[in-house]
């Protein structure tokens, strides 16, 4: 992957498919590092599936037999001397609080760091594509905080989609207000 | 800075075109979203359509939407074209440009290019 927000894009998709119903979106930088984590309230993996989701050759998918998603993410860390870091309750055994929650460490400044690249593009995506969903997007920086919560969105759209055109301009051109402000 | 009060003002203004809406078996255009379509450039394809389609004052008929491997990720990114009514098309190895060309020449103008489709590229 060309960009970790794409990586994010790809984790995110995973919360999807488990029928998630709120995704939470977390990246936190100092100067050293950045942390991205993402949490959702899915279905949750077993402990089997857990123990071998790093393995490229576990996947969900029924169309090939290669699942690449956290193997590249732990790569990405990993060669910045980093980390991954999953966490998963599944649904039989934790019918109340079930969700997987993937946190992966990066050291920014090694040379091998993968560039955050365009995060704006992922969350509109995941939007665009998921308007059933809610998402909690935070990025902390050392110059100020980003943050949209669909929650608060939609009780202002009420019955209005979330992907509704203008909806979808007005969230990329908020996110990207909020950047700008940070850098001033 | 774009505020709740400009939300709310789009939430008017789509209140009456929900309705109708509801009622359109419109245009779906469905991206490929697995790991293989976003590592080869589904996303910035994705983001086009939806762009285009809001420029060329679609966004009432066509939906833009999602799917996960169909399966040829030597293809991706890989786009499907679905309409009522007739067959569906697959468009391959796109790209935000060749994205913006089908709003205009498929969408819009009704013509598939076939130097883009599946049989062809």
């Amino acid at each position: 992957m060309k960009e970790l927000s794409l990586n994010i894009l790809d984790i995110a998709e995973n919360s999807v498919r488990a029928n998630a119903t709120l995704i939470k979106i977390a990246i936190a930088e100092d100067s050293e590092t950045l942390r991205v984590t993402v949490a959702d309230d899915g279905c949750g993996m077993t402990p089997e599936i857990l123990e071998n989701v790093t393995n490229p050759f576990c996947t969900t998918r029924t169309t090939r037999k290669v699942g690449l998603g956290i193997p590249l993410l732990k790569l990405q860390a990993e060669q910045t001397g980093g980390s991954v870091t999953i966490v998963s309750r599944h649904e039989g055994t934790f019918p109340d609080t079930h969700g997987t929650e993937t946190a992966a460490l990066f050291y920014k400044n090694h040379i091998d760091m993968t560039p955050l690249g365009d995060i704006i593009a992922t969350v509109v995506t995941l939007i665009q594509c998921n308007p059933h969903l809610d998402f909690l997007f935070t990025h902390m920086t050392v110059n100020g905080e980003v943050r949209l919560d669909t929650r608060e969105l939609r009780e202002i759209l009420g019955d209005v989609p979330l992907n509704t055109v203008d909806v979808i301009m007005w969230i990329k051109e908020n996110l990207t207000e909020q950047y700008a402000e940070l850098k001033q | 800075m774009k505020s709740l009060a400009e939300l709310a003002a789009i939430r008017d203004k789509m209140k009456d075109k929900v309705v109708i809406r509801e009622g359109v078996q419109g245009i779906r255009v469905v991206v490929g979203m697995a790991t293989c379509g976003i590592a080869a450039g589904a996303r910035p394809v994705l983001n086009t359509f939806v762009e285009e389609i809001a420029k060329a004052e679609l966004s009432d008929k066509v939906t833009v939407t999602q799917t996960g491997c169909i399966g040829i990720c030597q293809y991706e990114p890989v786009v499907e074209i679905i309409e009522d009514g007739k067959d569906k098309v697959t468009y391959v190895k796109m790209t935000a440009e060749k994205a913006a060309e089908v709003v205009e020449k498929h969408l819009k103008g009704g013509k598939v290019i076939t130097d883009y489709t599946i049989t062809k590229a």
